[in-house]
């Protein structure tokens, strides 16, 4: 029935978030660092200060290959959740094909983890780590995440409409996610019978991909890509699911 | 009769929408599961059916809360039915609320961008109207602020000017006209009419009957979500002011 644009609808929605976002703050873009490297700043203080962990090296780099995935997950997560929501006037007035609005509040959150990504190349550059032929995954392996996130998203975003709570649901999972996901502590740490349950969870999976690639200079094992393919995909299309059993009411209840 | 010539037709159409739906929390998700507490629900429409032809034009009249503009809803294709079947052939612009997706914060241009890419123009195409449909609005230079600098009569322009450049089959326009000051009324009617002569379809929702009179050759009166009248415009009209005129003496 709609016989529209996909790419222009999701360019201009996104150009819409991002500007939205970014045009009421003083600082602007500078938010996006500033999250971050306050985080940094605290973990490292907790984690050299506080409790000294010789375990890791390179701490800053360490971490932000935590932070800036889960940052990514929790941020695209809530905004993808509340989207419909926020964009209820859209819904009711426009045949556009509902999928839209969440994919496109979680890939809003791009550019913004874009400014974050080059922040950890800064301090990559800074510790001399060297490009090597594995960063190619990179791309590859943060596909599955955005994948990931916008299945999470899809489903939320559906279930805020008829539950609104959803959104509180979101926000106490990412803390306790916060803690789950091995931001500040490496894979090593984690006891044996655990590891399974981490590398099926994409987020941590691409964070320990991650440091294999950009710390440890190798390509992460392929049990653990696999394992991110595997649930990313898994995720995406029970949030699909989840979606279409629940879009034809939405607009009695937004 | 063939198919091809049908525009949008109904078949037994029923629409119902669940009250209370302004609670929509976990608490009551539960309590409705345990059969603890009934959700009302309202019959915004009651088993309609009617065809519209190609290059026909219906106005549907009706008082405050008889479904017009769900039925409106239902040909946009925001509205899916329950019962029923709604078919359209053809390119619809629903002119109903106007200007999806506006943001105060995003200038007009900005606005203009993503309002036309939600309707369903193409990159391409909002490139080449880009400066018809300011030129249309009378907006001027004002289309690089932010919205929330506009008028309510601004925006309304901005987005009617949006939609009326959809270059339609079918046009729905849902009370619209009283956007704008005069000269922009007769330039939005003038459009209207040439989309009509064009030989697109139209379905038009007013109060007022003579817009209705005016543009329109037949005429569908709903009342609570039923249809009561479907004849020429000057009958249906005849017949819904007879039947308001009862009532006032009545009262």
């Amino acid at each position: 029935m709609w016989g529209g644009d996909y790419t222009y609808v999701l360019q201009n929605l996104i150009i819409k978030d991002f500007k939205v976002r970014y045009r009421n703050m003083s600082l602007g873009v500078f938010w996006s660092l500033l999250n971050p490297l306050v985080m940094l700043g605290v973990l490292w203080f907790v984690f050299t200060k506080i409790f000294p962990n010789n375990a890791i090296q390179n701490f800053p780099v360490f971490v932000l290959c935590g932070l800036v995935p889960y940052n990514f997950f929790s941020v695209g997560w809530v905004v993808g959740t509340t989207s419909l929501v926020d964009n209820s006037g859209l819904i009711k007035r426009v045949p556009v094909p509902r999928e839209i609005v969440p994919i496109a509040g979680v890939l809003s959150q791009c550019i913004h983890i874009g400014i974050q990504v080059c922040l950890l190349l800064l301090f990559l550059i800074l510790a001399g780590k060297s490009i090597s032929i594995y960063w190619l995954l990179l791309p590859v392996l943060w596909f599955f995440e955005i994948i990931f996130v916008c299945g999470l998203a899809l489903a939320c975003a559906a279930l805020n409409v008829y539950i609104r709570d959803m959104r509180y649901f979101v926000e106490s999972t990412n803390t306790i996610m916060f803690w789950l996901v091995p931001i500040f502590y490496p894979f090593s740490m984690i006891p044996r019978e655990f590891r399974e349950i981490y590398q099926f969870n994409p987020v941590a999976a691409l964070v320990l991909a991650t440091r294999n690639i950009l710390l440890d200079g190798i390509a992460p094992p392929e049990t653990l890509q696999i394992k991110l393919v595997f649930s990313s995909l898994c995720v995406f299309g029970a949030g699909l699911a989840v979606f279409h059993t629940l879009k034809s009411r939405f607009y009695n209840y937004l | 009769m063939t198919k091809n010539s049908t525009a949008i037709e109904f078949q037994n159409v029923s629409v119902t929408f669940t009250m209370g739906h302004g609670r929509a929390v976990l608490r009551n998700h539960i309590t409705s599961w345990f059969g603890l507490h009934k959700s009302k629900s309202f019959h915004a429409l009651r088993n309609i059916s009617f065809r519209l032809q190609k290059g026909e034009s219906m106005g549907i009249i009706g008082s405050n809360g008889a479904g017009k503009s769900t039925l409106l809803s239902l040909v946009s294709g925001v509205v899916v039915p329950d019962v029923g079947r709604v078919i359209v052939n053809g390119r619809v612009a629903a002119l109903l609320e106007l200007g999806a997706g506006f943001h105060p914060d995003l200038t007009g241009a900005e606005n203009l961008r993503l309002n036309a890419s939600l309707l369903g123009i193409s990159r391409q195409r909002v490139k080449d109207l880009f400066s018809s449909i300011v030129e249309f609005s009378g907006i001027g230079d004002f289309i690089n602020e932010p919205l929330r600098t506009y008028s309510t009569g601004m925006q309304m322009r901005l987005a009617f000017s949006v939609a009326i450049h959809m270059d339609p089959d079918i046009l729905v326009v849902d009370e619209v006209l009283a956007v704008g000051d005069e000269e922009f009324q007769s330039k939005c009617y003038d459009r209207i009419r040439n989309l009509r002569s064009a030989g697109k379809t139209l379905m038009i929702v007013s109060h007022s009957t003579s817009a209705i009179q005016k543009l329109c050759d037949r005429a569908l009166w709903i009342d609570r979500g039923e249809l009561v009248f479907d004849g020429s415009a000057i009958d249906t009209i005849e017949a819904y002011e007879g039947r308001s005129l009862s009532r006032t003496r009545l009262k």
